[in-house]
């Protein structure tokens, strides 16, 4: 058993790793669909990265050890991230490596770095995507942490893997405050990988941008980095999405080599329905003003307390 | 909650749904939008009186029931629409307070309503009853409502949005008032409402708005 266990972690990672640009990939072409546009390839994201990273890099003079060392830590902090995210299995042996708290934490780490590293250099632009970044962070931080303590009351633990397990085996019922924060989740996932209300991952004026104004110093390796990091945060997102609030259809616990089998399709299949919602949502909302992503983050924090005040009351 | 039978999990439902729609009418800026909001959760009442009504078998709970689906998603709304389009305010919006202040108030209002109303819960003996504290949040959202708005409008709306937040409360807390004051109260809301149509009518004859802080200075100060 622990060598599947193993296994599944071992996998577990790899599928993160491998399937991340492609999950991008799938989200961008249903955008395109949607908007009557030619998609372009699934495969763009991949071929971005190899691309950049067979190019020399141009780092500033002026540059710190610190803006060489950020990519690699924020890739590393996704790459940890995933590790403890059950998306195919949840008896991973790495989940007492950290629960539901410190992965907010390690999202935090590279948060920070990315935004000291985009400072570093000293642009305006930099400085300014670094504390948009800051701005939106500390108040989706406290959002999600809200999310996850609903979803840890319901199950009494805050390991993410045995929070997934609990929910998934309980007998069906109406979970208003599931509900509400599955929407305020929403919310977070979309402001946190600078998805459309918040901030537009297509567009090329700097004055609206936020992630990617901090990515404009950057070349080459450390760029292929930053965005596979930024794939990888993605589809961890969507994959904690998936262990809170349809968690059925991973392998749960100790099970055995044909609930793993089973799980592969379910996570695929999760990823695709999960791809298009998210294009609908980009599709149909506008981008909010920068002013506004307060008010927007704030709404979602206001879902995720909802349904912790509902379930303290309600019980449900 | 594995235990709570299914249509109990309904109500508790509806009950989340009322206190969800209160937070959006204190966040939604366009007074139309608002009026949607408002015959939205005359319908979760609606619905949840029914709810209660087949649970409990209590027929009168039926006639209220009736009674909020005439008069609070049909007659109100319809009676506010026609009135927002004689007063051509379709586009009315209002500048709003800083919206993530008001939601926090909000969220701190709940909590302060859910402690006031568990020791109250306690007493009952109605399979609701843990649906008093959203009730009394509903009520106490609805006064926040009021207090942050300036158009005659939109304080119609709070008003009424606290008389479905009482009426819930009465519902949850002894599956309703006798069918005599829910008659009074009903007739009453529909009076007021008209005499505050005229109102509008008269304000706007005055002022050239609705906007009520012309309202707070007296003549001699001009």
């Amino acid at each position: 058993m622990n060598a599947i266990a193993w296994f599944t972690q071992f996998l577990e990672v790899l599928a993160a790793l491998a399937l991340a640009p492609l999950f991008l990939g799938w989200v961008n072409a249903c955008r395109a669909w949607l908007q009557n546009r030619r998609a372009p390839s699934l495969l763009l994201p991949y071929h971005g990265i190899r691309k950049l990273f067979h190019k020399d890099a141009v780092i500033a003079a002026n540059a710190s050890p610190l803006f060489r060392m950020a990519p690699y830590v924020v890739f590393g902090a996704m790459v940890a991230a995933a590790a403890v995210i059950p998306s195919m299995g949840t008896g991973l042996p790495f989940r007492s490596a950290a629960d539901a708290i410190a992965l907010v934490g390690l999202f935090a780490i590279a948060r920070v770095f990315m935004s000291l590293a985009a400072m570093d250099i000293g642009t305006a632009f930099g400085t300014l995507g670094a504390r948009r970044e800051m701005m939106v962070g500390f108040l989706a931080e406290p959002a999600l942490l809200m999310i996850i303590f609903v979803a840890s009351l319901l199950s009494a633990t805050t390991a993410l893997p045995l929070i997934s397990e609990r929910l998934a085996v309980q007998a069906p019922a109406l979970y208003p405050s599931l509900a509400f924060t599955a929407v305020a989740f929403t919310m977070v996932l979309l402001a946190e990988n600078a998805r459309i209300p918040v901030d537009n991952p297509a567009t090329h004026l700097e004055l609206t941008m936020i992630h990617e104004a901090m990515l404009l110093e950057y070349s080459a390796r450390h760029l292929a980095l930053m965005e596979w990091a930024a794939a990888l945060k993605l589809f961890n997102y969507a994959c904690i999405g998936f262990a809170l609030f349809v968690p059925w259809g991973a392998s749960l616990g100790e099970a055995g080599v044909l609930a793993l089998a089973i799980s592969i399709p379910a996570l695929a299949a999760k990823l695709a329905i999960a791809g298009v919602w998210l294009a609908l949502l980009e599709t149909v909302s506008a981008k909010l003003r920068v002013f506004r992503a307060p008010e927007f983050m704030a709404t979602a924090f206001m879902f995720a307390v909802l349904g912790l005040l509902v379930h303290l009351l309600l019980g449900a | 909650m594995q235990d709570t039978p299914f249509d109990l999990q309904l109500l508790n439902a509806c009950a989340a749904i009322l206190l969800l729609l209160s937070f959006a009418m204190l966040a939604q800026r366009r007074t139309v939008a608002l009026v949607n909001l408002l015959a939205l959760q005359g319908f979760m009442l609606f619905v949840a009186t029914m709810l209660l009504a087949w649970r409990t078998g209590q027929n009168h709970l039926y006639v209220s029931a009736g009674l909020t689906l005439v008069l609070k998603v049909i007659a109100l709304p319809w009676l506010l629409h026609m009135l927002i389009k004689r007063l051509q305010v379709q586009w009315d919006t209002e500048p709003l307070l800083n919206v993530p202040g008001t939601m926090l108030i909000g969220l701190v209002t709940v909590v302060f309503a859910f402690g006031l109303a568990q020791p109250i819960a306690e007493l009952a003996s109605t399979a609701t009853r843990n649906s008093l504290g959203i009730a009394l949040a509903v009520i106490l959202l609805a006064f926040i409502t009021m207090i942050t708005r300036r158009k005659a409008m939109s304080q119609v709306v709070g008003f009424l949005s606290m008389e479905n937040g009482l009426f819930f409360g009465a519902m949850s807390a002894t599956y309703g008032m006798p069918m005599i004051v829910e008659f009074g109260v009903a007739l009453d809301v529909l009076v007021a409402m008209l005499v505050l149509g005229v109102f509008f009518f008269q304000i706007r004859e005055q002022f050239d708005s609705l906007d009520l802080h012309h309202l707070e200075s007296l003549k001699e100060d001009q």
